[in-house]
């Protein structure tokens, strides 16, 4: 963040702060290597204050207690006490800190982390401009449902602020600018407030649905001596079971799905976890169903035969349930954008709607990442996760032995149709496999060809961008082999989430791909610097199609309308003239890197390379040429 | 009535014919294909992308010319005045110079 000479301070000046200065002359006594092993309070335990440690050794108590893996953060001096405290006191492990450079790419690469691991990273930044900064990704984690858990700084105190920087990185209320798109905040006044609102923070960003919370950690409260006398007692982490749906309602979709010649599954954050997705196949199979999974998250096996998603529009936002179908009752599990998803469905015929969604629970009214409203028949406001158990129950219990026959012959034609639309999707393809600028097609085929044996996770979005390749072609059938997208569409999301999915993945020893827009990458490149001085282990293949190419088409698209030709929409969406060295721009922050590659014969060999430095610890970079989609 | 229609058939027919099998110019339809924009959506050799696939084989020139001047869906029309008959022709011929793809069997990669 914005750093000033003038604020090239000792952060132990709050030792001007005189009537603490006995008890911290003592504290500095005390040997670093004390401070370094010293045991941290564990949660539950109480403890005295006053022992001359800073407000902010005991903050790292607190953030130990909650078993972060990793700091994720921009360093600023609102934050400095806490920083040193990290380093000095907690050893830099547990949290680790890892240096990001800039605070979008910070809340973005704990937006990744969380959906690989399931739980949140802390992020640190200034109150002011670090978080003015970390705006939108904090929003594609509140669209996203991703637990993302920040910490603040700020000087609240006026007298305290030293110098015009302070000043101007001060702010009365630092979460207010963000409150419509989180889900809770808190400025604590003690350092006793500080623990319980931590670990009140933590327990709601993790109950869904997830999402954003943040804790306002004052400076002064940082950097001065624990009060003596102060209790450091941190409270125990109670964990929220998620919501699950209400029986009577579970019983009546378990009917209505029982009795349905044509019921479609539509999935698109069911899983928040490995168990979701076995849960929704065991629905899938329990009912022999068709399952169209929109790719929020990794739901259902791309592979499994009643995955019916390669029949709809690939691409489509959101993924819709064909007319042709004659779906008659459509369950929507975390599907955000249900009026669409079922719209096509509805002009065919009248089929039951029935929605399992987290989001009814919670919701803003400023921002409108909340989509139409669906005129659902029965509407469970719940987690699908937490409420599959009980709908699988339900369904079995109710499924007679003659309806199971028939859900047999269905489960064997939706199987037959998902050959063919597999086959169908192989043969599309072809069409410009050997084109320069390379195929998105090829692309993705080249990538998962040389996946085929390594334990893999794609960790950016399959969709729109390369028309779902990855997604149409790879057996994905594990959870974390993929993560969906930025859940508001901001561009800037899909390069750090990369490299917060892979840091993730790193000590599980997967390997960790991404298919990188250029435009995207542009946004926040620094996380290359993040992702080499950090070894972190990801291949990333550009998808350098040299332009903002959906805003290309929306210029191109306006400008025909008006019948005013097109050849200015190059205009402020053309990424070219200069074009950009993605290679050389890996290089300078230390990421080994090759191309650019235009020419398709020579992708495959270069994939080869790329995987052998990811399977040695760090980085690479290979810049492709592609067509536009 | 019949008359006005076999009148209707006898003077659109040859138009028809003609450009169904206007020729056009290859090259040029390429660099027309380009520069108005049509491979944004629909890729460089008309595989498809936003927009559907366009080439091998393209659609008779007739009804190209038709969909160009007033399509469905997403596509943005493109009126006489943007793009004349005569580049469509071409862009129409440049499609259908293009080769059919490889077989998908002769792709060891596109194995399941």
């Amino acid at each position: 963040m914005a750093k000033s000479k003038k604020f090239s301070f000792d952060r132990r000046d709050f030792i001007r702060g005189a009537a603490t200065g006995a008890g911290f002359l003592a504290a500095q006594a005390t040997s670093a290597l004390a401070q370094q092993v010293a045991a941290p309070a564990t949660a539950g335990a109480a403890a005295e204050g006053g022992s001359g440690r800073p407000g902010s050794d005991f903050m790292v108590d607190v953030v130990k207690s909650l078993d972060f893996e990793y700091i994720f953060a921009m360093p600023g001096s609102s934050f400095a006490g806490f920083h040193e405290s990290i380093l000095n006191y907690g050893g830099n492990k547990s949290p680790e800190f890892i240096t990001c450079m800039h605070e979008e790419s910070s809340v973005a690469m704990a937006n990744g982390y969380a959906k690989i691991e399931g739980k949140p990273v802390l992020v640190c930044a200034h109150g002011t401009v670090g978080l003015q900064h970390a705006a939108m990704a904090i929003y594609d984690a509140f669209s996203d449902h991703t637990p993302i858990y920040i910490m603040l700084g700020n000087t609240l105190d006026a007298t305290e602020r030293r110098n015009e920087v302070i000043w101007a990185h001060s702010v009365q209320d630092a979460s207010s600018m963000v409150r419509d798109i989180i889900k809770w905040d808190d400025t604590p006044q003690s350092l006793p407030h500080f623990a319980e609102s931590a670990v009140r923070a933590y327990k709601i960003c993790m109950t869904p649905p997830m999402g954003p919370t943040i804790i306002v950690a004052d400076t002064e409260m940082q950097e001065r001596p624990i009060p003596a006398g102060t209790s450091q007692r941190i409270p125990k982490l109670a964990r929220s079971t998620p919501p699950a749906g209400d029986p009577a309602a579970v019983a009546e979709a378990a009917k209505l799905l029982v009795a349905a010649e044509n019921p479609v599954l539509v999935a698109s954050r069911c899983a928040r976890t490995p168990e979701g997705m076995k849960l929704l196949v065991e629905l899938a199979e329990t009912l022999q169903a068709s399952v169209i999974d929109q790719h929020r998250r990794m739901n259902f096996p791309t592979r499994h035969v009643l995955n019916q998603t390669l029949r709809t529009s690939p691409g489509a936002e959101p993924i819709a349930v064909p007319a042709a179908w004659g779906a008659d009752v459509i369950l929507g599990l975390e599907s955000d954008d249900f009026y669409h998803t079922v719209e096509q469905a509805k002009q065919r015929g009248t089929p039951k709607l029935i929605t399992v969604n987290s989001g009814d629970l919670f919701l803003h009214g400023n921002y409108q990442n909340f989509q139409r409203y669906s005129e659902a028949d029965l509407s469970i406001a719940a987690d699908a996760q937490a409420t599959l158990p009980a709908l699988i129950e339900e369904c079995k219990r109710l499924i007679t032995s003659n309806q199971r026959v028939a859900m047999q012959a269905r489960g064997a034609k939706l199987a037959q149709l998902h050959a063919q639309a597999m086959d169908a999707t192989r043969t599309e393809a072809t069409y410009g496999w050997d084109a320069s600028p390379i195929s998105t097609a090829r692309l993705s085929a080249e990538l998962g060809d040389q996946l085929r044996n390594e334990d893999w996770s794609l960790v950016t979005d399959g969709a729109p961008w390369i028309r779902e390749w990855p997604l149409r072609l790879w057996n994905f059938d594990k959870h974390y082999q993929y993560i969906g997208g930025a859940g508001g569409e901001g561009v800037g999301y899909a390069a750090p989430a990369a490299v917060g999915a892979a840091m993730a993945n790193k000590k599980y020893g997967r390997l960790s791909v991404a298919i990188q827009p250029d435009g995207d990458l542009m946004c926040a490149n620094g996380v290359l610097w993040t992702a080499a001085h950090h070894r972190i282990p990801l291949l990333i293949l550009m998808h350098n199609n040299r332009a903002y190419h959906q805003e290309v088409m929306g210029i191109q698209s306006i400008a025909n309308k008006w019948q005013r030709g097109i050849d200015r929409i190059g205009i402020g969406t053309k990424i070219n003239d200069p074009n950009i060295d993605f290679a050389k721009l890996a290089q300078s922050m230390g990421v080994a890197a090759e191309g650019p590659i235009g020419d398709p014969k020579d992708l495959s060999a270069a994939i080869r390379r790329g995987i052998a430095v990811v399977k040695g610890g760090e980085p690479y970079l290979i810049d492709t040429l592609t067509q536009p989609r | 009535m019949k008359k006005i229609v076999s009148l209707a058939a006898i003077l659109i027919l040859p138009v028809w014919i003609a450009l169904a099998q206007a020729p056009g110019n290859a090259e040029n339809g390429k660099k027309l294909f380009l520069r108005n924009g049509c491979y944004e959506c629909h890729g460089t050799v008309g595989q498809g992308g936003v927009g559907p696939r366009l080439a091998p084989r393209p659609m008779p020139a007739v009804a190209l010319t038709a969909f160009v001047r007033k399509p469905s869906g997403n596509m943005p029309p493109y009126s006489a005045k943007v793009m004349p008959d005569s580049d469509v022709a071409d862009v129409r011929a440049y499609l259908a110079s293009i080769p059919d793809p490889p077989p998908v069997q002769s792709i060891p990669i596109l194995r399941p």
